[in-house]
């Protein structure tokens, strides 16, 4: 990446596998599907009726119970999982550091849950009964803000909404900022939380999700021949990115450095990819470019991987074609095998994920990929996790409109 | 202590998330109890349900503490 060098100083993670990092990231390691029969609605009239949703969320850890009343969950989750990181990095802000300081936490969608609670008090009740806490409460940036507020962090605060690619535009983005010089510190991910009953619809209604209600655990299954859709999840997830010679100087645990950022549109369709994964190989490349690494220096892929038909065999020809002859030897793995898709935390989560690749030199697996799909022809980690060298490790994330994004994070060097 | 100056500190305590113990009479919401202007709009809000009334928005910026509120509800639904 051009200008300061930027590395990962703290994690904060809440998702459908566990309310921490470690908690998660164990249950990845181990194989565990966080995919359930939908409980917090009644599902019964849709054609999905599961999801990959956090379990037994108490918000009151990390925030006092009358302002959590206030938020949407997504907030929520991002709030949790923004402190976790601040907590995990050590990083106090002084007055002097704190115009240096800032916040990028995004989501896909945003408050859907409370616009649905106030679309039917106003249907129901009429204007007058609207919370005063429902805009501040369900806007996609409030993450970022509160965040700020709580810690006091002056410098850029943001919230880049770019569907399944948020997350990871989010920390893209931000490390911009610090190699430029506009910060010095970002606190970066994003946040879902879409599994209401007009988000799974949604969904549903665009032919974007499974349907395999009999097996529901068995429902995200990349490449394999088998699949039928995404399994929508929801959490968060949430990094501190810090340049480095500060990092250094104050004795930060550093995770891993952040080597490169690429991104690119399709300008193709709205939903579809194109066959050929040009989108996504073009952000791969500006990806790989930004780093100044070799393809062979990539030995770990966090795929986007949804286990949608057309969007599996489009990453595998865009690996392919980026990797070159380096693609035979790296592992690509679907973590959302495990996790589903939480859209705008997705890229956040996973990213997260491909740094605790690269500090455990291990590759978590993709489960439930029993009999892989013509045109998928690479180590995809079937199953169980593989212990293997990793220098650097790339997370690729590709959104509705043909937004892509991919992130390159390298051992400290 | 009255029926209704006990439902209206008990509802007080709950939107601002204070204990009822420390819902003065005399207690202002802002100074006293830490809420903010939209934390005052939405006790009103929760006053109206409670009582089922509606207090028009030129009276409910005048409610600014407990016993104000008290009076309120005492003098247009007792």
């Amino acid at each position: 990446m051009n200008g300061r060098r930027v590395v990962v100083t703290g994690l904060g993670m809440v998702s459908p596998l566990g309310l921490n990092v470690e908690d998660s990231w164990g249950n990845i390691l181990a194989g565990k599907s966080g995919v359930a029969p939908i409980d917090k609605f009644d599902a019964s009239a849709y054609s999905t009726r599961f999801s990959a949703s956090v379990k037994d969320f108490d918000p009151t850890p990390y925030m006092a119970a009358k302002d959590a009343r206030k938020m949407d969950v997504f907030v929520q989750f991002g709030m949790a999982a923004g402190i976790q990181a601040m907590e995990d990095a050590g990083f106090e802000i002084s007055d002097e550091m704190a115009p240096r300081v800032g916040c990028a936490i995004g989501s896909g969608i945003g408050g859907i849950g409370q616009i649905e609670k106030n679309t039917k008090i106003v249907e129901d009740s009429g204007p007058r009964r609207i919370s005063p806490f429902f805009v501040p409460g369900s806007i996609i940036n409030m993450i970022a803000g509160n965040l700020s507020v709580k810690y006091n962090m002056q410098g850029p605060n943001l919230a880049i909404v770019t569907a399944c690619t948020s997350g990871t535009h989010n920390i893209g983005l931000a490390a911009r900022l610090i190699a430029q010089g506009d910060a010095d510190a970002m606190l970066a991910g994003g946040a879902e939380m879409a599994t209401t009953p007009v988000g799974v619809g949604g969904f549903a209604a665009a032919r974007a999700l499974s349907t395999r209600n009999d097996d529901p655990e068995a429902a995200s299954r990349p490449w394999d021949k088998d699949r039928d859709g995404f399994v929508l999840g929801d959490g968060a997830g949430v990094m501190l990115l810090e340049e480095y010679e500060a990092a250094k100087t104050r004795g930060a645990e550093i995770y891993a450095e952040l080597t490169g950022f690429g991104m690119s549109g399709d300008a193709y369709h709205m939903t579809l990819p194109p066959e050929d994964g040009r989108g996504a190989a073009a952000a791969m490349a500006n990806a790989l470019r930004d780093s100044g690494l070799a393809a062979d220096q990539i030995n770990y892929v966090n795929a986007h991987g949804t286990s949608t038909p057309a969007g599996d065999v489009a990453e595998s020809k865009a690996v392919a074609s980026v990797l070159g002859a380096a693609a035979s030897d790296v592992a690509v793995s679907s973590t959302k095998s495990m996790i589903g898709h939480l859209l705008g935390a997705a890229g956040a989560v996973e990213a997260i994920f491909s740094v605790l690749a690269l500090r455990d030199q291990v590759a978590p697996p993709t489960i439930n990929l029993d009999n892989p799909d013509e045109g998928c022809d690479l180590n995809y980690v079937p199953h169980t996790a593989q212990e293997r060298r990793i220098h650097s490790a790339l997370s690729n994330s590709f959104g509705f409109g043909g937004t892509n994004g991919s992130l390159i994070f390298s051992q400290l060097g | 202590m009255s029926n209704i100056e006990e439902r209206v500190k008990k509802i007080v305590a709950e939107q601002l998330g204070v204990k009822e113990d420390e819902v003065q009479t005399e207690a202002s919401f802002v100074e006293d109890l830490g809420a903010d202007s939209l934390d005052t709009v939405e006790l009103v809000m929760a006053l109206e349900e409670e009582f089922e009334t509606e207090i028009p928005d030129e009276e409910a910026e005048k409610i600014t503490t407990v016993k104000l509120a008290i009076d309120y509800i005492n003098e247009n639904l007792a």
